[in-house]
Parts: structure tokens; sequence; C-alpha cells
């Protein structure tokens, strides 16, 4: 001991008591309290580790409520999550972005058609919505036919006859072909008799076997199948998508029905005296008219110098799910002008898209993913007066240690820190422990019982930060009421 | 040096409140310690100068008087600031150590640093702890736990932990209480070579005379007053 003493006395040459307390603040001590600012921060989570150590089983069972909580948050997020992304893909099998361009209603004497019986929609304007509208990713145009399908002995009468653009296929999110090819441009332009089949078909007319290369007959036109489009089964409304065939639209509008929806409905004029079995139309017409001659009247009326033959409806893709309101005002934009629409004019063409549909799948599943969330917080809150409870317990108990703590200089936000700290530590604590079994029980429903989960980093972030609330909400009260002790009473306390 | 002293009571009087009855502890009692003095309080249970120390030590409140320490009227300090200056000036040995169980005898001497301004490093906190369990003979039981420790060598981590904030004053309330004649011979001698080598101003709370016989004045507390002072 005299040799301790005397190797201060070396370096620090004063009387003995004016340096054994001459280091309560110097410069360097100043500078350090602003760099090392973490330091008792640290230290007051290595005390509170150390606190909650001392008895492993009750901070346990301490944090199971906010166990379990977070548990069932992380669970139901990310099944929640799974099944929103699965509905997304099956809204997204149906065409997710499409956006429908539909002509508008002719009225005649007062008396309004409905939206599609006038037809306003040329191939021109898909050129415009192509070139004219960003977020518009692919657009085609169609043309519908309700017609006989006749292959051999066999006929049938697909429930979606189009006429349509390659691109067509892409728009409505079926990128698979089961066999052949689909239709090309090259097709498209020379209104080559080709057509591509939906599996329905090939059951119906061909009974299972492979229909490329084969022909169907279409109002006597006979048309080569290139192409069997891949399984989409039903859609949400019931409806076979696989009951479809497809064809160049000119083909479809000129060698087939030479005419638009609006006239008609072939299953009803072949069983009139009209078209039964005449094999005139066997052959090609010697030209294809791709434009209709305007009349001279037609020719006064609208100033436009050409108008491309009529389509029955436009199908467009939005470059994403979240553009699609853009893309709608856009196309609105791009057909207004083509069709020199001015401002207070009814348009002459609608605008159809999925996202009624896409936002009452979502808002189900959202509107279950929050009422188990709720349920969920019940938990938490549950957890989170469990923990109060054990702090306030503990703050009794320990009475002694904070009378001791005050006694050697901690201030009532010092041990208010402290006991803050500890609670929000064992809800930190809890809520790692919760993140790692909700993640279990969301790979373990995955894999036993093949429901579709999807990793939510959003989930664990928020279940880190009502965590860290519920420590300091709960948390806050007992170690505000340690922090009011006074010194001595909390010594002499037994 | 300083002239003045480090302890001066003036007429203190402490009252506890039971309910509607007011017990008078200390009637008013005026007292003058100087800097590296060694004083012993002696008085019987209940005399009041368990709660005097309490009082020096800024512990408890006074109800009336003044008090200055180190040449500060401490009488009108708020919460906080007796917290720090207990951290800081003073270092106070409990009658029954008060020692933290399932703490090292190492991180119960370095508690106090916990809340001094600024915070030192873990490692300046164990040099200090390390080299004051070393000073007061525990070199070899710095990992034990207060409950491995016998009552002298509790005794030894609590003056290690009132020693740690280098204080000014170092106030022990029955530093013998609990101990056998020859421990009891040890911590005293331990006390008085502080006294020397250091120079730190201390008062001993005791009954015993044999206690009060180390420090060079004892003050005699009867009934809430000083009945006399000896040297």
């Amino acid at each position: 001991m005299t040799k301790l003493l005397t190797t201060r006395d070396e370096t620090m040459p004063q009387s003995s008591s004016l340096r054994w307390a001459s280091d309560v603040s110097s410069p360097k001590h100043t500078f350090r309290r602003f760099v090392f600012r973490w330091r008792p921060f640290l230290r007051l989570c290595v005390t509170a580790t150390h606190a909650l150590r001392r008895n492993v089983l009750r901070s346990l069972l301490t944090t199971l409520g906010i166990v379990i909580g977070i548990m069932s948050v992380i669970a139901i997020m990310e099944i929640g999550q799974g099944a929103s992304a699965t509905l997304g893909e099956s809204i997204q099998s149906m065409g997710s972005n499409l956006i429908i361009v539909m002509p508008g209603a002719a009225s005649a004497g007062g008396i309004e058609m409905g939206a599609g019986t006038m037809p306003t929609l040329t191939p021109d304007d898909v050129n415009a919505i192509l070139t004219e509208c960003p977020s518009v990713l692919a657009a085609a145009p169609s043309v519908q036919a309700r017609m006989q399908v006749v292959h051999g002995s066999k006929n049938w009468v697909p429930a979606t006859m189009l006429g349509t653009t390659p691109s067509y296929l892409a728009i409505r999110g079926w990128n698979s072909l089961d066999e052949g090819e689909n239709f090309t441009e090259q097709d498209v332009r020379n209104a080559n008799k080709v057509c591509v089949v939906g599996l329905t078909i090939v059951k119906e007319l061909f009974d299972g076997q492979s229909p490329i290369g084969k022909s169907v007959r279409i109002n006597n036109v006979p048309i080569r199948v290139i192409g069997v489009l891949g399984r989409k089964g039903a859609n949400v409304m019931g409806m076979d998508q696989d009951d479809v065939l497809l064809t160049p639209w000119t083909t479809m509008k000129n060698r087939v029905s030479a005419s638009t929806l609006g006239s008609v409905n072939q299953s009803v004029l072949t069983s009139s005296a009209n078209g039964v079995n005449s094999f005139g139309d066997a052959y090609p017409r010697s030209f294809i008219e791709l434009y209709t001659t305007p009349t001279a009247t037609q020719m006064m009326n609208t100033p436009r110098p050409q108008r491309l033959t009529n389509v029955d409806q436009i199908f467009a893709s939005a470059v994403s799910m979240e553009r699609i309101e853009t893309a709608v005002d856009e196309i609105q934009q791009a057909l207004s002008r083509s069709h020199n629409i001015r401002d207070g004019q009814v348009d002459d063409f609608n605008l159809r898209n999925m996202t009624e549909l896409t936002k009452m799948f979502g808002s189900t599943t959202t509107l279950m993913t929050n009422l188990l969330l709720a349920i969920a917080m019940i938990a938490l809150l549950v957890g989170g007066v469990g923990i109060m409870n054990i702090m306030l317990v503990s703050v009794t108990e320990r009475t002694r240690e904070i009378g001791l703590r005050m006694a050697v200089g901690a201030k009532g936000r010092d041990i208010l820190a402290q006991f803050l700290v500890e609670a929000v530590l064992l809800c930190l604590f809890g809520a790692a422990i919760g993140i790692v079994l909700g993640r279990g029980i969301s790979i373990a429903v995955s894999k036993l019982a093949g429901w579709p989960v999807a990793a939510s980093p959003y989930a664990i972030l928020a279940s880190v930060g009502v965590s860290l609330i519920i420590g300091i909400g709960f948390g806050f009260y007992p170690a505000w009421r340690a922090s009011k002790l006074d010194p001595i009473d909390a010594l002499r306390y037994e | 040096m300083q002239s003045h002293n480090i302890i001066e009571l003036n007429n203190v009087v402490k009252t506890y409140q039971r309910g509607d009855v007011a017990i008078p502890v200390l009637k008013g009692v005026s007292m003058e310690v100087a800097h590296g003095e060694m004083v012993a309080l002696m008085g019987a249970s209940g005399s009041g100068k368990s709660t005097l120390l309490n009082i020096l030590g800024c512990i408890d409140r006074l109800s009336a008087g003044t008090y200055w320490l180190d040449a500060v009227d401490v009488t009108r300090f708020s919460k906080d600031e007796l917290a720090s200056l207990r951290n800081s000036k003073l270092g106070f040995c409990f009658q029954n150590f008060h020692l933290q169980p399932r703490m090292s005898a190492l991180d119960n001497a370095m508690l106090p640093l916990d809340y001094r301004e600024p915070i030192l490093s873990r490692k300046e906190m164990v040099d200090r702890a390390s080299e004051l369990l070393e000073l007061v003979g525990l070199a070899d039981r710095m990992d034990h736990q207060p409950s491995q420790l016998s009552g002298g060598q509790q005794q030894r981590v609590a003056i290690a932990r009132a020693l740690i904030n280098r204080p000014r004053l170092l106030l022990a309330d029955e530093p013998t209480g609990a101990l056998d004649s020859k421990t009891s011979h040890e911590i005293l001698e331990l006390f008085e070579q502080l006294h020397q080598d250091v120079g730190l101003t201390m008062i001993l709370v005791t009954h015993d005379a044999e206690v009060a016989s180390h420090a060079k004045r004892t003050i005699h507390v009867r009934d809430g007053l000083i009945a006399g002072s000896s040297s």
C-alpha cells in the first residue's frame, strides 16, 4: 500500500488530501463527455443484462406474453402475405394489368344502345396507344365472333373467338404454348388463315390428339392450327379460359366473319336460311380490304382522311399493377386526341380495368390479416401488462439495491433508465424469440400444409418497433416508481 | 490547504413524522470537523448518532438548521445535486455493508463509478477498483461474491467501494459492529492507515470505546444532542 501511494505522489506532487479529491473534472474529461456518449448507455445495458440473467426463468416467463404476441404477428403476417401474393398471381393470370378499351355507346333517337355498340375503335388507336402512352407495355386490337368451328365430324362453338395480334397472349398473361407456336405480325399483315387454340378445343374437336398442322373450318373457311395454348383453367367468374380460338384479327375480320361484333352471332345466323354450307366462301376472296371505302356522306361527316377498319375492342396492359391508373389516364388522353374529342364532349370509348376486382380480393385478405393482427396485438398488450407486473414486483424486491445505488450517487433518472432499459431489453429479447418462432411456424405451415408464405421484413421491423414501444410504455411506470424512492427509506426497506 | 472546516453543522434538527406524531431525533446539533480529521461519533443506540451520520452523508435531509459541507451549503440542494455530491465527495460504509449479492467484489466496488460524470471506460473502472481492492487487502478475492466472503472481507469490499471515487470524506456506520475483535482491529488499522497516508477526513459511528480510541477526537451524542467532545 505504501508503494502504491508513493508512486502516486511521484506523479502528482501535491498534498495528498488535495490530490485525492482532484479528479472530479479536467478538460480531458469534458472532452470525453462528448465523445463517449454511448458509454453510460452501454453500462446500463450490461447492468440490465446482469439483472435479467440473475433470474433466467422469471425473465423468460415474463417475456412469454411478448414472445407469443410477436410470434403470432410474424406468423400471421407471413401467411397473410403469402395468401395475398397467391391471390395476386391468380388475378394476374387473368391479365392483372389488363385495360380494356371498349367502343362507345351508340344512340339513335334517344335510345342508348349500350357500351360497345358504336364502332369507333380502329387499329390506328392501337398504334396511338403504343406510341403515346409510356405506361402501357403492350396493346392488341380484337375482333370477336361466335361461330361454329368444324373439324371432321365434330363441331364446337368456342366461348371466346378472337381475332387479334401476337401480343395479345402477353397482355393476358398467357406466356406458355403447349405445342406449336403463336401466329406472327406477318400472319396479321397477310391475313393468313392460321389459328391458335385452347385445350378445350383440342379436347372437343381433336379428341385430345395434337391438332398442329390440321385444319378447322370456320364459316367454311379452312384455318390451319399452328399452336396450342397452355392450360389456364377457369377464371374467377367460372368461365373456361381454355375454350378459346385465336386468329390474326385481319383473318377473323376479312376472311371469317367479315363483320364486326355488332351484327355477328353466327350460331344464330347459321340456323337461319342464310348461310348453310355454301362452299362459295371456301376460297379466299381475290384481295383483302383492310380499309373500308368510305361513302361520300361519311367523307363529308368525318373530315379524317382515312379511317381504318373498326375493331371491337382494344386490350392493353400496363407496365405494372401500380401504374394501371396512369396508363388509363394516358390512354384516355391519347384516344381523346386521336378521336378529336373536345373538352366537355362525351368520349366515344370506355376504359375498363381489373383494379376493382384486384381491390376487392385484396381488401378481403387485408381485412382478414388485420383482424388476426388485432388479436395478436391484444396478445402483445397482455404481454406488456405481464412485463409491467413483474417489473413492479422487481422494483419492490430490489428496493434496497435501489437505495444503495442512490446512496452511492445514482440520480432518479439513472434508476429510471436502469429499469426502463431492463424492461425494453426484456421485450426485445422476447421479440427476438418471437420472430424466430414465428418464422418457424410459417415455414412449418408452408412445409406441412403447403400454404404459401412470404417472408416479411416489414413484419419483423414492425414487431421490433412494437416491442420497443411496449417495453417503454409498460416499463415506464415501474421505473418511475423506482426513481421516486427516497434513498434512506429504500435502504431501510425490509 | 483550505482553512475552513469540511463539515459545519449549525443547529440541525431532524424530526420524523409518524402519522400525526412528530418524533424528534436530532434536537439542535452543531458541530465542526476540520479537514483531515478522524472523528468518532459515540452514543447509545437510539441517541441519534446514525441519523446524524446519514445527514452528514447527505442520504437523509435535515428538518431545520444548516449544513455546510466543504464550504457549500447543501441544505437547499436538490435531490440530483445531493446524488452527485454523494458520488463525488462522500464515501459511505454501511453498518450491514449493503453489498449486492451475486455481484463480484470487483463489481461491487465499481458500482459508484456507474454514476460518475464523466463515466470511465470499463478498463479504467476495473483498474481503479482492483487497485483499491489491493489496497484493502483483497487482491486475491476480486471475483468472489459477497456470500463467499467473510464479514471482515465484506467490510473491506464496502470500504473499497466507498473510496472508489476518491472522496473528501469517509463516513462509516458501526464499521466493526458485525465483526470479531481481531477483524475489527484489522479494519480499524486500515482506517488509520488511510487517514495517515491519504489524509482522508473520517467520521466513524460507534458505541464501542475501543473503536473510538482510534480516533483523534470523539463526539458524544445523547438524546439527539451533542453531549460533549473529547480528544
